[in-house]
């Protein structure tokens, strides 16, 4: 299982969250939610141990997280790469496989088809020769997902994957999230559309600087629960019609 | 003009300098161009510049010390590196800010030490390269710093791509990126004291950035562009070596000037570009 405990991390001196505690379980598909600035992207940095923590611990298991990076992989928001890079599909895909292989080794014929197997997976075999910047934005997102499944990690986090893509390409994803699921992984996602909480995840972490609510996606997805997060507004918006029907 | 060409190429058979001047513009060309597309990709052309400049007072120091060149550059280059992090990270001034307080700074302390070190000559030499004076001494040091950089390139291959393309990606999965950048400073001043002899101080960063650039424009994948950036770098310096010798030019202009008509030619031409593409669209 992998915990957080006691978690405070800030960018500045006043902290993003103070003594933030959460936990999630193997098998499971967890949203985390919460309005902009909520500390989402902060938390996973902060457990994925990519940002400096004030106070707190990340473990995995029991072992802590740092020394265990190899069994967690991380899908970022697509916004920081730089798309005119001359390599090609193929190759960012077989990047996946350079954490394992350690400093100075290079792929060989093995890790090469782990990258081609995970094209495979994810539709796109026939892109493999295309230059990134070529590639739609659902394209793009399933070439970091496919190198997530090279990375062969039983923690896989994604920031934010849904956003700006096709259906087919958010359909495809799910799909290999609930694959992941199925083989024990923990899977973790930040997400903004509200509206498909309860369809794709078990699990639900909502956050507002710090943890609102966690635990089964039934009992924490409620109006109390978002209206206290986001606004009293939205909880209106979001649960009036199910009560009434 | 073709006569003097072979004039170069028998000149190349009977003098000796201009052998050890062909074989350093050689060697020049290849480090840069690999070094340099690195450069080019991570957005350090600026970094490149700065830290060529960096190097002067270092060259001034070991030049009164009597020790080798190669030593007081590298200790200056890492130094201004260093410096320029420091004072990045440590203000809420912009990188390209921090570079140009540190870099002027340096340039400006070697060019004092080196007016009190020796004759205005040499500071000519330093500062716009004299590839024909190139000794033995010098020679040498060339071949053990390509065979560095070669090696450095083939064996942190798979760490430079990362790091350059995705640093984020390099982080999560616990490469230490901090000290690939600063191993990429260091053999970029073992560069720098190379090219000084070539193309001079003030023109480094154009070997650095010009064949890369040009490679950039025909090739999709990191290897060729590799591959083509040592080789529009060897050209430049031959093409450039002759001009100088010919003409009687500064080698390190003359260098520069072939490599930005390189440059331009593909541009032109190259299909990734695509110029003529784009002005058929307009019409």
């Amino acid at each position: 299982m992998l915990r957080a405990d006691g978690l405070t991390v800030g960018y500045t001196a006043t902290p993003v969250f103070e003594d933030l505690s959460v936990q999630f379980e193997p098998g499971k598909i967890t949203g985390i939610i919460g309005p902009n600035g909520a500390g989402k992207s902060t938390l996973i940095k902060a457990i994925l141990g990519m940002i400096k923590k004030q106070a707190g611990t990340v473990t995995l298991d029991g072992q802590a997280v740092n020394k265990v990076r190899q069994k967690t992989a991380y899908v970022e928001q697509r916004a920081h790469i730089d798309m005119s890079f001359p390599i090609n599909v193929f190759d960012v895909v077989l990047t996946g496989t350079y954490g394992r292989l350690g400093l100075f080794k290079s792929p060989g014929a093995k890790e090469k088809q782990q990258a081609m197997d995970a094209l495979s997976d994810l539709k796109l075999t026939e892109f493999k020769k295309r230059q990134i910047g070529e590639l739609s934005g659902g394209q793009l997102q399933r070439v970091f997902v496919a190198r997530a499944v090279v990375q062969q990690a039983e923690v896989v986090i994604l920031d934010e994957p849904f956003v700006g893509i096709d259906m087919k390409s958010e359909a495809d994803i799910m799909a290999i999230l609930k694959q992941w699921r199925d083989q024990g992984k923990t899977i973790i996602v930040i997400h903004h559309d509200l509206n498909k909480v309860s369809e794709y995840f078990d699990d639900l972490v909502i956050m507002n600087h710090g943890i609102v609510a966690a635990g089964p996606v039934d009992e924490v997805y409620t109006r109390d629960n978002i209206a206290h997060a986001f606004s009293p507004d939205l909880g209106n918006v979001l649960f009036d019609g199910k009560e009434r029907a | 003009m073709l006569t003097s060409i072979t004039d170069f190429i028998s000149a190349l058979g009977q003098y000796n300098f201009l052998q050890s001047a062909l074989m350093a513009s050689i060697m020049v060309g290849v480090m840069s161009g690999l070094i340099g597309s690195f450069i080019i990709l991570r957005g350090m052309s600026l970094m490149g510049d700065a830290i060529s400049h960096s190097v002067l007072p270092g060259i001034a120091v070991a030049y009164m010390l009597g020790i080798n060149l190669m030593i007081g550059a590298t200790v200056f280059g890492v130094l201004a590196a260093l410096l320029i992090g420091y004072v990045a990270q440590h203000s809420n001034l912009k990188n390209d800010t921090s570079i140009g307080i540190v870099f002027s700074a340096f340039f400006a302390l070697g060019f004092i030490l080196i007016s009190m070190a020796g004759s205005s000559t040499n500071l000519h030499h330093v500062l716009f390269g004299n590839v024909l004076a190139v000794s033995d001494q010098d020679l040498l040091t060339t071949v053990i710093i390509l065979a560095v950089v070669v090696l450095f390139v083939v064996i942190a291959y798979k760490e430079l791509l990362i790091t350059s393309f995705d640093a984020t990606f390099a982080k999560s999965y616990g490469l230490n990126t901090t000290v690939m950048q600063y191993a990429l400073m260091i053999v970029l001043t073992l560069v720098t004291v190379s090219a000084l002899q070539t193309v001079g101080l003030i023109l480094i960063v154009a070997m650095l950035v010009t064949p890369a650039a040009t490679a950039f424009l025909w090739t999709n994948r990191l290897a060729i562009m590799l591959g083509l950036a040592s080789i529009f770098g060897v050209i430049a310096s031959t093409i450039g070596l002759y001009f100088s010798y010919t003409f009687n030019w500064a080698s390190g202009p003359a260098i520069v000037l072939v490599a930005a008509v390189i440059f331009l030619i593909s541009f032109i031409i190259a299909p990734k570009q695509g110029f003529f593409q784009k002005l058929r669209g307009k019409v």
